[in-house]
């Protein structure tokens, strides 16, 4: 299997990227690690004339501490999360979720840009941003922009981002103490996308639970906040018998597809068990932190 | 569409070779550069049949362009031998009973080449997490993991 043809485009800034996106406004791609496009190509369900790869542009390479946030480059990759010592100590959640995606050859070309531009409700770091209330930054012809993640990711293959935008960089909130996360994720093999995920996290004032974000993958057609179990647990002080109702309503907020993973109901109900251990490792990390 | 001209290094040789842009690494290596060690096997990244080191890293070559392979590294299973004698590996692969049918072969030895290089002590887990981009169809894994282990214990600083 080989891609149609199309031109090949390698510019070496971000902006030469975006002139070249704007040159080809219809039949542009952009390409970053290319573990998503380069298969769909394959298959013609992408046929782009123009492939404008960004991978190597050293400006949207590393990760850097900008007071209590952390900037992370868009083209980081996997392999570089998981290795990287500040998001290991200040935002360890990254890392977690990273390791869960695909193996060690993919994770070495996928990277957390693309893995949000992309739009996959089956992707993982859409609902670890919404959990993190990360800001993508991205760049198009009139300069730079910040979008939250909560209205970043609009649909299936559908996001905030612009045909004529690359995203730059993603900002997420370094860990403070009294903060804890959950990432649960549960696929059938090394390489599969979620059946369904569950990332969580929150604060703790005392035993009261003060800021709390359940976000779920791959039960919807997008990744999404679950607002209502957020709403429930908000304020409280969280026990087993409120995480058993904050279950039923990660459940009720679930809408996934039926394919060879489970059906419907299956994936409701796994959903509600990764939510259920997620809210119970945020809880134990936010207690030890 | 007009062929590019692209250059790198195979198997620390400089190689020149003309391609379409849509080209794979893993076809330019085998069909014009005859190198047919590199195994094609589903094509969508998943097996692990054709991963190569790319500048340092594993990597499928089914879902890497040739074109973004110029001015880089590639390292493959025609390259671990060195003047007539067999990497450490090669010959773990070969003691342990690493392969049965070795369609998978040159893929297990590229990802163990460099994740030895990555984790050169590794426990039986961490060697089952580091090669899990690979498949063996004869589910062959239990000598595969033995053949690394023994690799790693051979390829320790005395």
């Amino acid at each position: 299997m080989i891609p149609g043809e199309f031109e090949y485009h390698a510019p070496a800034t971000v902006d030469d990227a975006i002139q070249l996106l704007a040159q080809h406004p219809d039949d542009g791609k952009i390409i970053a690690g290319g573990h998503s496009l380069l298969p769909m190509m394959k298959l013609r369900f992408a046929e782009p004339a123009h492939l404008i790869n960004i991978f190597e542009i050293p400006e949207l390479k590393g990760i850097t501490e900008e007071g209590s946030m952390l900037r992370i480059g868009a083209m980081t990759t996997e392999s570089e999360l998981i290795r990287s010592a500040l998001i290991n100590q200040k935002c360890p959640l990254i890392v977690e979720a990273a390791k869960m995606i695909a193996d060690p050859q993919v994770r070495n070309r996928g990277t957390i840009g693309g893995d949000i531009a992309h739009g996959d409700p089956g992707n993982d770091h859409p609902a670890v941003m919404l959990a993190l209330d990360a800001d993508i930054v991205v760049k198009g012809p009139q300069g730079e922009r910040t979008i939250a993640a909560k209205d970043f990711f609009l649909g299936t293959y559908v996001t905030a981002l612009e045909p004529n935008e690359i995203i730059t960089a993603i900002r997420v909130p370094a860990s403070t103490p009294g903060t804890g996360y959950g990432f649960n994720k549960l696929k059938r093999k090394t390489g599969d996308f979620a059946t369904a995920g569950a990332t969580v996290v929150l604060h703790l004032k005392g035993n009261t639970c003060d800021e709390i974000r359940i976000a779920l993958t791959n039960v919807g057609p997008t990744a999404f906040r679950a607002e209502a179990p957020e709403a429930l647990l908000q304020g409280r002080e969280i026990d087993d018998a409120l995480i058993e109702q904050a279950a039923i309503k990660v459940m009720e907020s679930c809408a996934p597809a039926e394919d060879l993973r489970g059906d419907a109901e299956y994936k409701c109900h796994m959903a509600a068990e990764m939510a259920r251990r997620s809210i119970r490792d945020a809880l134990a990390r936010a207690k030890g932190n | 569409m007009a062929k590019k001209l692209i250059a790198f290094k195979l198997n620390n040789q400089p190689v020149e070779v003309l391609i379409e842009a849509r080209e794979l690494l893993v076809h330019v290596l085998r069909e014009q550069l005859a190198q047919t060690g590199t195994h094609i096997g589903c094509e969508t990244s998943h097996c692990g049949a054709c991963t190569v080191d790319f500048n340092g890293e594993s990597v499928k070559s089914c879902t890497v362009l040739a074109i973004q392979a110029n001015g880089g590294e590639v390292l493959t299973v025609e390259g671990l031998a060195q003047n007539g004698t067999l990497h450490p590996l090669q010959e773990a692969f070969m003691q342990d009973h690493g392969l049965q049918c070795g369609f998978c072969t040159p893929g297990m030895l590229m990802r163990s080449f460099r994740f030895l290089q990555e984790n050169p002590d590794p426990t039986e887990e961490e060697i089952r997490s580091g090669m899990a981009g690979n498949l063996c169809r004869c589910t062959g894994y239990q000598n595969i993991v033995k053949a690394v282990k023994s690799a790693a214990a051979k390829m320790q600083p005395a």
